[in-house]
């Protein structure tokens, strides 16, 4: 295990870049997430650190040593495909011992390896078989069991929950996590999903167009975000921005609630009043989103509340209607032209 | 109702008409290669009799007569050391080219795949002119190991053609992860790629073998000496004297060839036919 250093790592492919001067830290252990949207460049960053591509620029540290020369084997990274890349022609025992077996480690050490590794997984009922008779789950954790096996300096994972369907990724997404944390391995998530990123990671950097534009806590990402982007990418349905004074307000869509019941909730706390137009509402079992726009601002501006049910009956908000809307002033959070956050509050 | 019944037969009766229609135009030539081998002369040469079928006993007199009376065998035994020969020069070349061009040259890959390809459709009939005088310049004329020299060249750029579309179709990750799992670009390729490249390659050598054995044109070029001959060629120029054709052991020779080529492609017919579809799709 070893902490994991970029210094302005930029990878073009002819004109285009990729990856345009990421310098990450990631620490021994820690679980570090990559989110961002398809194409920002976030596989592409994974696979220079494995050592699949080149950077054009730029250094990677694995462990304290510079590692931008050494072909992918010297490295001691392991990764996880998105599509698993498990050997087809070989049994879940072979693809588990395979890494070991590269190494010239001795038969009688790799089934020592095996074995640990497969019970840690509870895959070791399924040694004898092949993957195309495995289950979507079994294939990902057979995958994850032959990226540990040989102990890895880190551990890269690309995407590994895509091909799960969705019940089957919330129980897999505990297990990493759960798994990373007995292991205690150097890990990074690469994901578009902001769910598990906010579920898994220790923490998360959140990438667009090659570059990073916040490293935080899930908390961090969430209350503070750095820029429009990451305020708007984060959290669903995503942070509410409309123009003002020359700048952009934001505000989750959890905090924009009717006027009364802000008034109970914060005493004497200061909060900035709205007439909000409803024009939709869905309603969604655990919450009500409803969709209109704010008295006073650009009508193209689309402002998303989320409500509790509970509280607010479906005669009350009825599309076409105005109702006085309230947000924490706390909870307010503001831009520059530029995108960027102007003030804490 | 009655109508309705009247069409299905017709669709019935039309599809198995046609099948049996491109049964017979397929296995036609091989029944009468068949019992021509197998007829006596008397029987063969009879005009008076239906020749579909056998008038006299079978005899098994053109085998003896090719074993015993021609080099047969040595002309089955030059084919075999030319098939084999070639197949693993081809394989040996075709299989790194393939890769290389479907994994390493991105875009330009297709453009040269294509480029090699059509090197396949220069006609021997064209090249045998220029290939005379390499085969002389390294002295390999009158002897089959010139034709091993030859025949790779219009092998390797179709089964180069055919594996690039094999290597397309595997999934890059498999290679990528044994690369991050300890093996070197070349290990990948080796134990990984080439495994699960099988039905290829199987369509490589398969494809190569009968190349080899059905060419005649270098065949007839290159060779004359009757111990060298392979046995296309050996049958063709031995077993016709002057107008005089040995049809009974023409017949007997052609038999003996193409029996284990039609077993092995029968064996493999359905990963025969993967490779072929796998190549020419992707």
């Amino acid at each position: 295990m070893a902490a994991v250093v970029t210094r302005d790592i930029v990878k073009t492919f002819g004109e285009v870049p990729a990856v345009n001067g990421i310098s990450l830290n990631v620490p021994n252990g820690e679980f570090m997430v990559l989110l961002g949207p398809s194409g920002c460049g976030k596989t592409t960053f994974l696979r220079i650190i494995c050592g699949l591509e080149r950077q054009t620029s730029g250094d990677l540290l694995i462990g304290g040593d510079l590692v931008n020369d050494m072909p992918p084997r010297a490295r001691g990274v392991a990764m996880m495909f998105q599509s698993y890349g498990l050997y087809p022609h070989f049994t879940v025992r072979n693809n588990i011992a395979f890494p070991l077996k590269t190494q010239g480690i001795p038969g009688a050490e790799i089934s020592k390896k095996v074995e640990w590794a497969s019970q840690l997984l509870g895959i070791g009922h399924l040694l004898d078989r092949r993957p195309r008779q495995l289950s979507g789950g079994e294939r990902q954790r057979v995958a994850l069991a032959r990226a540990l096996v040989r102990q890895p300096t880190a551990l890269l994972l690309d995407e590994p929950l895509s091909n799960l369907d969705a019940k089957l990724r919330t129980s897999a997404r505990q297990e990493i996590k759960q798994f990373q944390q007995r292991v205690g391995v150097t890990t990074i998530y690469v994901t578009h999903d902001q769910v598990e990123a906010m579920g898994m990671g220790d923490r998360i950097a959140v990438i667009d167009r090659g570059q990073v534009r916040q490293v935080g806590t899930p908390s961090e990402i969430y209350n503070d975000p750095a820029d429009r982007f990451v305020a708007t990418f984060v959290g669903a349905p995503p942070m509410n921005i409309v123009a003002r004074n020359g700048g952009y307000l934001g505000f989750r869509p959890e905090n924009f609630l009717p006027k009364d019941m802000v008034k109970d909730m914060v005493k004497d706390a200061a909060f900035t009043e709205f007439q909000f137009r409803v024009d939709r509402s869905e309603y969604l079992g655990s919450e009500r989103i409803v969709y209109g726009v704010l008295e006073g601002f650009d009508t193209n501006e689309v402002v998303t509340a989320k409500l509790p049910p509970v509280h607010v009956a479906e005669a009350w908000i009825r599309p076409g209607e105005w109702h006085p809307f309230a947000v924490r002033d706390a909870a307010l959070r503001h831009f520059g032209n530029d995108g960027k956050r102007t003030s804490r509050h | 109702m009655r109508r309705s019944s009247l069409v299905g037969v017709l669709q019935e009766t039309s599809f198995y008409g046609a099948v049996a229609f491109f049964f017979v135009l397929a296995a036609f030539p091989f029944y009468w290669m068949l019992i021509t081998s197998f007829k006596t002369n008397a029987d063969l040469y009879n005009v008076n009799v239906t020749p579909f079928w056998f008038h006299d006993p079978p005899t098994l007199e053109h085998f003896r007569y090719l074993f015993d009376k021609t080099l047969f065998a040595t002309w089955l035994l030059n084919s075999l050391i030319i098939g084999v020969c070639v197949t693993a020069i081809t394989l040996v070349t075709a299989l790194p080219a393939a890769y290389s061009l479907a994994r390493m040259t991105g875009r330009n890959g297709e453009a040269l795949g294509i480029g090699i390809f059509l090197t396949y459709l220069v006609p021997p009939t064209l090249l045998f002119l220029p290939l005379s005088r390499v085969i002389v310049d390294l002295g390999l004329q009158n002897s089959l190991w010139s034709l091993v020299v030859v025949y790779p060249t219009f092998t390797i750029p179709f089964c180069t053609w055919l594996l690039m579309g094999f290597f397309k179709a595997l999934p890059v990750e498999i290679e990528e992860a044994a690369i991050v799992d300890g093996c070197s670009l070349f290990g990948a390729f080796v134990k990984m790629a080439i495994p699960l490249s099988l039905p290829g390659i199987l369509t490589v050598v398969i494809f190569t073998f009968t190349l080899t054995l059905q060419e005649f044109v270098y065949a007839l070029t290159f060779i004359s000496a009757a111990d060298q001959k392979p046995i296309t060629l050996g049958v063709a120029t031995d077993l016709v004297r002057g107008d005089v054709f040995f049809w009974g052991e023409i017949m007997a020779g052609a038999l003996i060839a193409s029996v284990p080529v039609a077993i092995a492609y029968n064996l493999f017919l359905d990963r025969f036919i993967g490779g072929i579809t796998g190549g020419a799709v992707k």
